[in-house]
């Protein structure tokens, strides 16, 4: 029935991972994902986990080292953060061109530069069309829950597509909170064995991988790629029915926290659910009807499923916690607009960028989003949708 | 058993084919097919390779010259991609996941690009870390893929497109990177220095130690390439005999930190023999640059005296 803890939320990946077992971890250590393979190292060094542990030199070794392995054969699992996978964008690419089911933890943090160390969700949206599956996680529950899945999703043999579970730096990966853990054997039946088709290690079907893929290839295997994250979709939602029946905690494309009868709505990623999900039940009380649409799978992007599900507010504010400098808005505002256009769907829809640097957003941030959102619906129009939330004007 | 060429070629079938790309006279797929044929007739290999121009010639998609399982991820992280192998290997064979007869040994191979420069870190760090495995350089001097810039395997004084010979600066005016001694500093089990050389005798006998060596292993191998160093195809192998005469490229090998010299010519060559009959030297010739003949000479004194020092040293 569960195994009730009080573990970070890299505490509760870590535990997660030797679980799971892989037969490969390789990783460097950056904030604020250290401490993954930190507590997976005591897990080696203890003899819990069969895993060889690769302590390499750098984050680019590190997603090397896991494509080497996974390849192989074997399952090999990573974690980092910010600049680390900045150093591993070349080898995250090739990871999904070469379809290997890697697994990464990703502690969401501020991408150098300046430096900072503190969350926002840069890293994750510089590898945003880089072929590899996203799911994010409001708390510590969900980042455990969704590396449980992961293998499931990444291994079927209708993906083949490495995964990334992101997680929001130091308000989720350093929070000690309660959370329902599974039991090991539980854990064992549910991810299964690998037996990947073809692998390097098998010496009856010698293999190459990695080759120079010229004009006459290579658009068609960039098309099976998109192919296999189209097919992401539907076994994302089948893995997800399997672990309701195994722990009776449902996970959808998207979470809809009072959505069905709500006027106006945010939409955002990660912990900051978990303030706006307060706040709207505060706004509730004061018979606002306020909602919220939390982004779990960001990668594919349900993009018809997110359009019908907003299509009947007045008003929305996508949050982004990640500036695309671009001119016109944050990457999920994108997302998020595009499919409303694509599907013919029309509400008043504006952007804060926000929490970037670590900048805290708190529940009177929240309010003002309502707030402004409430003026929209009214006015039924979205003057200025490109915004900044928290930020300090000169003076303030 | 003493070495024979026939007998090998006879008993051990290429496990590099024919058909590949790279260009007549190339100094690397004989480098490429010795090595590999020192593999014992019942063992697998897993090949690494760095992007560079043996990558790109030898697996063309969707065709391949190598017959033993082949990866290729990017130019710099050959040493890392294949530690990954590697540990996935171990972690397989431990928890009984591999049932297969023989070995499956691991070999990476990379130009002076991605080994001596962009891959120098991860070539590092997987020897550091003590996976068992042979990295092979295959060094031509060069970034010859992209077009012949210089590299910090370049020596001094030649001519490339980005070390250009001109008026005022003429050609790489910086010394080249000793790598070999950069492996024999991370303290592991074998260090090789070779070239394809009197029927590629010291090539395949390095190639099969560092293989059968457990742990870590290195091997640099001069592999000259026609095209950036500007020799006629056919003279390949007179290129590395002038290379091996000279002491330019000397041949040794370190077994556990001890140094030992394989050959010492009777008769050691000026330098200028083996300069002069490629075209990246030419402007060394010229009246006026004698200098750059002293100085080049110089060098590669220093550099032999001070191997036959550590083999000394290492010997007493």
């Amino acid at each position: 029935m569960g195994i009730r803890e009080r573990l970070s939320g890299n505490e509760a990946v870590a535990v997660a991972m030797r679980q799971i077992n892989p037969d490969v971890v390789a990783a460097f250590p950056i904030t604020p994902s250290t401490e993954i393979p930190q507590y997976f190292s005591t897990f080696v060094a203890n003899g819990q986990v069969d895993t060889e542990f690769v302590a390499v030199e750098s984050e680019h070794s590190a997603m090397s080292a896991c494509i080497g392995a996974e390849a192989a054969g074997s399952r090999a699992m990573t974690a980092t953060s910010a600049n680390g996978l900045s150093l591993m964008w070349e080898m995250i690419y090739i990871a999904s061109s070469l379809r290997l089911p890697i697994i990464l933890n990703l502690v969401n943090r501020a991408v150098s530069g300046p430096l900072n160390i503190h969350n926002d969700h840069s890293d994750a949206m510089g590898v945003r069309d880089a072929g590899w599956i996203m799911l994010f996680s409001e708390n510590n529950q969900e980042a455990y829950d969704n590396t449980l899945m992961a293998h499931r999703i990444a291994e079927h043999p209708k993906v083949k597509l490495p995964l990334m579970v992101c997680q929001d730096g130091f308000i989720t990966s350093h929070s000690i909170e309660n959370i329902e853990l599974l039991e090991d054997d539980k854990v064992k039946e549910f991810v299964g064995e690998y037996h990947p088709e073809h692998y390097l290690l098998n010496k009856k079907e010698p293999i190459a991988i990695g080759p120079l893929d010229l004009q006459a290839y290579l658009f068609e295997h960039k098309a099976q790629q998109a192919e296999a994250m189209n097919n992401a979709k539907e076994v994302i939602a089948e893995v997800a029915a399997d672990f309701e029946k195994l722990t009776g905690r449902k996970y959808s494309f998207f979470e809809e926290y009072k959505l069905d009868d709500a006027e106006i709505a945010i939409v955002c990623m990660n912990s900051t659910a978990g303030t706006t999900k307060a706040v709207v039940d505060k706004l509730r009380e004061q018979g606002v009807k306020a909602g919220l649409l939390k982004i779990r799978m960001f990668r594919p992007f349900p993009a018809e499923e997110v359009a019908k599900s907003l299509e009947h507010l007045k008003a929305v504010a996508v949050l982004d916690k990640s500036d695309s400098l671009n001119g016109m808005g944050g990457a999920l505002f994108e997302d998020v607009t595009s499919g409303m256009y694509v599907s013919g769907k029309s509400v008043p829809t504006i952007n804060y960028v926000y929490g970037i640097g670590g900048r805290d957003t708190k529940e009177t941030d929240i309010e003002k989003v309502y707030t402004d959102l409430a003026e929209i619906a009214k006015s039924g129009k979205a003057e200025n949708p490109y915004r900044y939330l928290g930020l300090r004007r000169e003076g303030e | 058993m003493a070495y024979n060429l026939k007998e090998i070629i006879a008993t051990k079938p290429s496990r590099f084919t024919s058909g590949h790309r790279m260009c007549a006279g190339c100094g690397a797929p004989p480098v490429a097919r010795m090595v590999m044929r020192a593999l014992k007739p019942e063992d697998h290999a897993v090949v690494a390779n760095a992007t560079g121009c043996m990558e790109v010639s030898t697996f063309i998609y969707p065709y391949t010259a190598w017959t033993d399982s082949f990866i290729h991820t990017a130019f710099e992280c050959a040493g890392a991609t294949l530690a990954g192998v590697e540990a996935a290997y171990q972690s397989m064979k431990k928890q009984g996941k591999l049932q297969q007869e023989g070995e499956t040994k691991f070999i990476a191979f990379g130009g002076d690009g991605g080994t001596y420069d962009i891959g120098l870190q991860s070539l590092s760090g997987a020897m550091e870390r003590g996976h068992d495995m042979v990295y092979v350089c295959y060094d031509n001097g060069a970034y010859m893929n992209t077009g012949i810039q210089r590299s910090s395997a370049t020596p001094k004084f030649a001519d490339t497109t980005t070390s250009p010979a001109g008026s005022v600066i003429p050609g790489k005016m910086q010394s080249r990177k000793d790598l070999a001694k950069i492996m024999v500093g991370h303290h592991i089990p074998y260090v090789g220095q070779t070239l394809g050389y009197m029927n590629f005798a010291d090539l395949y006998q390095k190639a099969e130690k560092a293989i059968y060596t457990k742990g870590p292993a290195f091997l640099n191998v001069m592999a000259p390439c026609p095209r950036g160093w500007g020799y006629p195809t056919e003279d390949l192998m007179k290129i590395n005999k002038l290379a091996v005469d000279t002491c330019y490229w000397p041949l040794y090998e370190v077994i556990d930190g001890v140094y030992h010299i394989s050959y010492k010519p009777a008769k050691k060559l000026p330098i200028e023999e083996f300069l002069r009959p490629q075209k990246r030297f030419r402007h060394m010739f010229k009246p006026g640059n004698e200098w750059m003949i002293e100085e080049f000479q110089k060098e590669v004194d220093n550099r032999w005296q001070e191997l036959l020092d550590l083999e000394k040293i290492t010997n007493e």
